[in-house]
């Protein structure tokens, strides 16, 4: 039975089998590397896509349950080559390091400020449980502080 | 696949062999090193073997060091850009290809008068000078980059190339070449009004010849230098551009997914592969020595069949080993705490513990190969993020029985390396090119599962050190002297302090599991024991730890500097709310002095929060400055998750810890607020990657005991109770 969704705005019928995670349909099968493989247990969250506008942790989403929605990955958050607020914080802010982490972490941050549009630190806290081995916390935070504060809040 | 093009790149005969090497001992930077140029360099604007300028004006610097996430790519494309008066903003960097030209290991020995970096100890024989030995290494490691690359090579192309082009430009114009100014990538000639940009004047500054010693910039006058550029590679990884191991992939490739000894040394005893063989997708169910391959059509497949499988492996007789085993081990190697004046007024002892640590890279282990042809004829494409592209090459050629220049290695940017991806550590590439040798001709990725990451690793060793001190009646320490096994270093277990009785002597505990280098080496360990005793015998002496060190520093004045830079950022001495404490200490590694402060706050339940790290950091001097400080963010926090959380333990001779939920990490809810300083020394270059590292456990085991009196001695931090004594 062949899955359909919308991938960053493209439409993709997949004929995969059910419960494999959305992740490597992602990757392997659509061919958006931008998402990363860290534990395949959802602990880690660099596997973050936007699922209907939510953030899952696609590593262990079966591709089923993405059937007929649309996902965003980070490959879809500059859509027209201008990068999103977030993107431009993070180079703003020289966030990355080694950089693997940062395709879920940018996912994980814009749902955060899509939901919660000025974040306390609490907020920030409770709201992201990424993983970075970098140790670039920090200025993830000074980040997202800086595009809260930046105008009119929104995170695109 | 037989036509290679590696050597259409380099000119014939100029890969400079044993001679240079064995001229190494008085160091001048060898010639040959920046004129390995392509028969067409003229035409290309090539003008060392590192920098080349384009027709547009564009300076393409190589880089022979691969990016992990340290920022060594930005910090030596400044480097030469600042002896090449360039433009800024006209430059882009390559990482260099795996090619015995670009092999670095020179440069590195070349580094203070024959030091070498600890992790190439293992398995190379520097005193030997040859060739076969040295060239095979493009390291990245030992925070090493900048102070040997950069210092040694890419000021020197720099300054190189920029004589060149003013010594084209003085024969264009008919000018003397003094009177030729260079700024912002364009020579300007003041008295005639001529001026050409770096594009214009490259195709025949590429036929004049490398100046062998270029004069190097007074640093007085460094304009890129000392400033904070935006990462080069930063744009790439905002927006899932960048490409790294796992992401690579070719038409008609396939996946693999591995199940290793779960014993190290173990082999595959036995596998019936039928349940796996009529699985969807799948390909070949491939036995190997010490593994077995499921190779599909997609990971996922791959990994799922591999499930089936009910493989049995044998224990290379370590079924019996464990934590405890290998601790028991330890504590009777050591013996009895070692001996201290009998005069002193008080003594003191103390044992400390540091366990077994994985690497965990965000990226797990990735290789990709292609193989063709058998025996010495066997030929292989590779393609895998590691920290040293010539030696992983040469595992691949000797897993394959091929000559190393049979094999093509194309190096990633690495999802962290903290050491996982050094020379004699890459298992991955070795495994992954026998699967694909399986396959040939056929492409295949072997990834590794998180799982079979920390389970394989080549961990942080675990340490046991036994301290005695002695101080005499008015507090003044008489005696330091510590038993520790697990290995150590001349640096690892210096102590700048002046005590009449310093020793640490090594009591030597084999064990089975296997060990490799983790960001800062032997300092790792050192640090926490050797600055947690002095910090114990600072309050045996009822002083304050940062004014007892202080006191016996006054002879070393870049670490009384690095301590005192630290205390006052850190408002050391000012009072605290109870329940609060602060901590402080300080470590010499790879050439840089980086003294902590540490400020805690533990509940009455013992709950900890660390809520500041102050880091005062001596490496001579910066090149990125915001490079350099992200450096030591990143150092405190991956020192920090460790002394809270980490621990590889073992049982039954295999390790215990599958995944991120039973290795766990610190989230940003953990993270502390981290203030870095930087002092200038007139001392050479030191490393970054590393040093922030080792001060950060005994700092915040310091800090714990100024809070609630609880002094811990065991890492991780999480199994001692911090419930006030």
């Amino acid at each position: 039975m062949p899955i359909t969704l919308t991938v960053n705005g493209k439409a993709h019928t997949l004929d995969v089998e059910p419960e494999m995670p959305l992740l490597w349909a992602l990757r392997e099968t659509i061919g958006l590397t931008g998402t990363k493989f860290g534990c395949g247990i959802a602990a880690c969250g660099v596997c973050t896509v936007h699922l209907d506008g939510r953030p899952v942790r696609s590593c262990v989403l079966p591709i089923s349950a993405a059937d007929g929605k649309t996902v965003t990955t980070i490959e879809g958050l500059a859509p027209d080559g201008v990068l999103s607020k977030v993107q431009q914080a993070w180079i703003a802010h020289q966030v990355p390091q080694c950089g693997y982490c940062q395709s879920g972490m940018i996912m994980a941050v814009a749902a955060l400020l899509a939901a919660t549009p000025k974040p306390t630190d609490a907020d920030i806290d409770a709201g992201l449980t990424n993983i970075c081995r970098c140790g670039t916390f920090a200025r993830v935070r000074a980040a997202i502080h800086d595009v809260a504060n930046s105008t009119d809040g929104s995170a695109s | 696949m037989n036509q290679w093009s590696r050597r259409a790149f380099i000119g014939a005969g100029t890969v400079a062999g044993g001679g240079f090497l064995l001229g190494v001992a008085g160091f001048t930077f060898a010639p040959s090193r920046h004129s390995l140029v392509s028969a067409d360099a003229a035409a290309k604007g090539q003008l060392t073997t590192w920098i080349t300028i384009t027709p547009d004006n564009m300076i393409d610097i190589l880089i022979p060091h691969c990016e992990m996430g340290q920022g060594a790519s930005t910090a030596l494309a400044m480097m030469a850009a600042e002896e090449l008066e360039a433009d800024w903003s006209l430059v882009r960097v390559q990482e260099a290809p795996a090619e015995d030209a670009y092999a670095n290991g020179y440069i590195i020995r070349a580094m203070g008068g024959g030091y070498v970096p600890a992790m190439l100890g293992r398995g190379v024989d520097y005193g030997a000078y040859k060739a076969m030995e040295w060239i095979g290494l493009m390291v990245t490691g030992g925070s090493t980059s900048v102070r040997g690359t950069g210092e040694w090579g890419m000021r020197v192309a720099g300054a190189a190339a920029k004589e060149m082009l003013v010594a084209a430009a003085a024969k264009q114009w008919n000018v003397p070449a003094s009177e030729c100014v260079a700024k912002s990538s364009r020579i300007a000639h003041a008295a005639s009004g001529k001026s050409a940009t770096y594009g214009e004047l490259a195709p025949a500054a590429a036929t004049e010849s490398v100046p062998t010693s270029p004069t190097l910039k007074n640093p007085d006058t460094f304009t890129i230098r000392r400033t904070s550029a935006q990462r080069l590679d930063l744009p790439s990884k905002v927006d899932g551009s960048a490409v790294y191991a796992i992401d690579f992939t070719m038409p008609g490739m396939l996946y693999a997914a591995l199940a290793i000894a779960p014993v190290q040394g173990g082999k595959l005893v036995a596998v019936d592969t039928a349940p796996a063989d009529a699985m969807p997708g799948v390909k070949k169910v491939v036995k190997l020595d010490e593994a077995v391959a499921v190779v599909a059509d997609s990971f996922w497949r791959a990994r799922r069949a591999l499930a089936a499988l009910k493989p049995e492996f044998s224990d290379a007789g370590h079924g019996a080993v464990s934590t405890d085993s290998i601790f028991a081990a330890f504590d009777q190697a050591l013996g009895p705490a070692p001996a201290v004046p009998k005069n002193a007024a008080r003594t003191i002892t103390a044992d400390y513990r540091a366990p077994f640590l994985a690497h965990a890279t965000m990226e797990p282990m990735v290789c990709t190969a292609r193989v063709e042809g058998a025996g010495a004829e066997t030929l292989a494409e590779v393609w895998a993020g590691v920290q040293d592209p010539l030696n992983a090459r040469s595992v691949a050629a000797k897993a394959l029985g091929t000559d190393v220049h049979n094999v093509r290695l194309t190096n990633f940017m690495l999802g962290g390396g903290f050491g996982r991806r050094l020379p004699f550590t890459f298992d991955y590439v070795d495994l992954g090119v026998r699967v694909a040798k399986a396959m040939s001709p056929i492409p295949v990725k072997t990834i590794w599962t998180r799982e079979n990451d920390l389970q394989h690793d080549y961990y942080r060793g675990a340490a046991l050190s036994r301290h005695a001190g002695a101080l005499d009646a008015n507090g003044t320490p008489l005696a330091a002297h510590s038993n520790y096994t697990g290995g150590g270093n001349d640096e690892a277990v210096f102590m700048p302090y002046k005590i009449a009785e310093m020793a640490a002597e090594e009591k030597k505990a084999p064990h089975a599991i296997r060990e490799g280098q983790w960001r800062s080496v032997l300092n790792s360990q050192h640090g926490f024991f050797k600055e947690s005793f002095i910090d114990e015998m600072a309050h045996a002496a009822g002083k304050d730890p940062f004014e007892f060190r202080r006191g016996l520093v006054t002879e070393q004045p870049r670490f009384k500097a690095a301590l005192e830079k630290a205390a006052s950022m850190s408002g050391w001495g000012t009072p605290l709310p109870p329940g609060e404490g602060r901590g402080i200490a300080v470590c010499d590694s790879f050439g840089t002095i980086c003294a902590e402060v540490v400020h805690v706050a533990v509940s009455p339940e013992g709950q900890l929060k660390v809520l500041n790290v102050y880091a005062a950091i001596d490496c001579g001097d910066v090149i990125n400055l915001d490079g350099a400080t992200a450096q030591a963010e990143g150092g405190i926090i991956f020192a920090l998750s460790a002394a809270l959380l980490s621990e590889i333990t073992i049982d039954q001779g295999q390790v215990v810890q599958t995944n991120f939920r039973d290795y766990p990490m610190i989230h940003i809810a953990d993270a502390p607020k981290i203030t870095t300083a930087f002092i200038r020394s007139d001392a050479p270059l030191g490393g970054l990657g590393e040093p922030p590292v080792p001060p950060l456990a005994p700092a915040l085991c310091n800090a714990i005991f100024a809070a609630t009196g609880v002094r811990v001695r065991e890492l991780p931090i999480r199994k001692t109770s911090l419930k006030k004594a």
